[in-house]
């Protein structure tokens, strides 16, 4: 649900049998004594990063709109969000 | 000047620089090539004839005004099609974004453009780089020059089969797990991905945020360093990027040509190597140690005890990360719409957009690091590897106390044929053994041919401290100054004369 796939049934099978293998296989990190290890998220040191609060153009309206699947007025249109009672 | 295609980036960018050719023949003979030979290997997903031209048109104008050329002006150059290019189909691989055009450049495609080098088209790719095959491209393999029957490696297969293939002395690929390092490996060029954070990740389709790295491939160790002088530095517009010069890996390539590798201290990763690898690898492996003993390098031995943990740790971490960055597409913004009937909400359009457009990998790794980072199996799967990734960096840090550089084969095994691996999911992974730690660690590695197994091209991996990129390029091209080249166009399984 989380991941946002509607998977066939045949889908399921074949994943299923292969993710267990393959969570089976990265299990191996539990084998690891790592109580005390800090975690690494990035390779390299993370500081925030700040650039000058300046004015500078943005993409033309048109040509980020000219990829999406579908437009109306100017704007990206997407599916109802709510469903309706009635 | 009759063999275009045959020669360096170097050389090239010396004929035109001399004006002994025009950027424009080198472009049309590369485009010639890919016209004759490119059905058989599917290194491009789109070719773009008028783009380059114009590019090469415009180095050659600008060579008629007297102007100065940049190093590689003029040098034709394959894109790995995860970079967005403006103006040209991006689609990463995927069914999802195809027939998408990008509104702007990644910082490395605008690097490229202003140094004059003539962009020949976008390479295929495993989907989103998830693979070591380029089989997972929604648009079908590439092929092996060596074997049309192999795989070229992957994820970066199309820009490695494309420089193997002599469609282009250069080529952009991206290094998640050993996608720039592994194809390179089984197609004999060279391969590079640098620190990370030395090259912008900016305009990259993003895949593992943590571990993306774009990087250079070339035919001799030179024109890669040539080419990686082009891509890196700092940009503002990606946060990792490190705000420190550029390695000089260009004068260490030069340096290394030389063939003197005294004073230079060779670690041997002990762990790996041995059970699991192909006695021809290790064959060819064994004989490149012997070569850098030869050139006058100190070969110790180090232990790093975690790396047999890093091919875990990966597959927790970086499906993790795509499950979060792939989340962008979600058929509202660009690429494909699936189940709009009006009736159907968000949600369930969403759902249907991405089962229609990702494949069968791309999906296992969603589900995957969906389930890592869930409540009550995030501190066991997700949080675990990355204790693992400070071990691992520290083995590297330890190791590097003893050694100026780490050795390894690229990969535990040559090319293998298309469709071997495809349903076994491990089976594929493990192509990435040799590769994962650096990438890790952050740390860079190149990948050099050093001889044949079966009569395919084994690679030999140099890894160095990070922001040390030039000690890879220097001990790589002294093996390959002592070794000579390992691809020449009669050991192709592709036809088609030269020009």
């Amino acid at each position: 649900m989380l991941a946002r796939l509607a998977v066939t049934s045949d889908e399921l099978d074949l994943f299923a049998g292969q993710l267990d293998v393959i969570l089976g296989a990265v299990a191996r990190v539990g084998e690891v004594a790592a109580a005390d290890i800090p975690p690494t998220s990035h390779a390299v040191a993370m500081t925030n990063v700040l650039r000058p609060d300046e004015e500078r153009p943005c993409l033309p309206r048109e040509a980020v709109l000219a990829g999406a699947p579908d437009v109306e007025d100017g704007k990206f249109r997407v599916p109802r969000i709510l469903t309706e009672e009635a | 000047m009759t063999d275009l295609t045959s020669m360096t980036a170097a050389d090239i960018a010396g004929a035109v620089a001399a004006g002994d050719v025009s950027a424009r023949e080198v472009a049309q003979a590369h485009l010639d090539r890919i016209a004759a030979l490119d059905g058989s290997v599917h290194a491009f997903l789109h070719v773009d004839v008028d783009g380059a031209l114009q590019a090469a048109d415009a180095v050659d104008a600008k060579h008629a005004s007297g102007a100065a050329l940049s190093p590689l002006a003029g040098v034709p150059l394959a894109m790995k099609d995860v970079v967005v290019t403006e103006g040209l189909p991006t689609t990463a691989g995927s069914k999802i974004l195809n027939g998408w055009v990008p509104p702007y450049d990644a910082t490395i495609s605008r690097r490229i453009k202003d140094a004059g080098v003539v962009m020949l088209g976008k390479t295929n790719m495993d989907e989103f780089a998830m693979g070591s095959s380029t089989e997972n491209s929604a648009f079908g393999p590439t092929h092996n020059p060596w074997d049309l029957q192999r795989v070229p490696g992957g994820s970066s297969g199309g820009s490695a089969a494309a420089v193997a293939g002599y469609l282009a002395p250069l080529a952009i690929g991206t290094d998640t797990g050993g996608s720039i390092r592994q194809p390179a490996a089984v197609t004999g060029v060279v391969g590079h991905k640098p620190t990370y954070g030395a090259v912008s990740r900016y305009g990259l389709i993003a895949f593992s945020s943590s571990l993306d790295q774009a990087g250079p491939f070339g035919r001799t160790v030179l024109d890669t360093a040539l080419l990686h002088e082009v891509i890196a530095g700092y940009d503002a517009c990606d946060s990792t990027s490190i705000d420190a010069p550029v390695a000089p890996v260009v004068a260490a390539a030069r340096e290394g040509a030389r063939g003197d590798l005294s004073g230079v201290r060779v670690g041997v990763v002990r762990e790996l190597g041995g059970e699991g690898y192909q006695p021809g690898v290790i064959a060819a492996f064994e004989l490149a140690v012997n070569r850098m003993r030869e050139l006058g390098a100190e070969v110790v031995e180090v232990s790093c005890p975690h790396f047999q943990y890093a091919l875990a740790a990966y597959y927790l971490i970086a499906p993790s990360e795509c499950s979060s960055n792939l989340a962008r597409f979600d058929g509202v913004r660009y690429g494909l719409r699936v189940g709009d009937d009006g009736a159907n909400e968000l949600e369930t359009v969403m759902s249907l957009t991405r089962e229609a457009g990702f494949g069968a990998e791309v999906k296992r790794r969603i589900m995957l690091g969906t389930y890592a980072l869930s409540s009550g199996y995030y501190e066991a799967y997700y949080g675990q590897a990355q204790k693992v990734r400070t071990l691992i960096q520290r083995d590297f840090a330890t190791s590097f106390e003893h050694a100026d550089v780490l050795v390894s084969p690229s990969t535990p095994f040559v090319a293998f044929g298309i469709g071997e691996r495809m349903a076994d999911p491990m089976a594929m992974y493990i192509n990435d053994l040799c590769t994962l730690p650096a990438s890790l660690a952050g740390t860079p590695a190149i990948s050099v041919p050093c001889g044949l197994s079966e009569g395919l091209p084994v690679g030999l991996q140099v890894m160095a401290p990070a922001l040390a990129d030039d000690r890879c390029y220097r001990v790589a091209a002294a093996f390959e100054a002592a070794t000579g080249p390992v691809l020449s166009p009669d050991r192709l399984a592709i036809a088609g004369g030269l020009r």
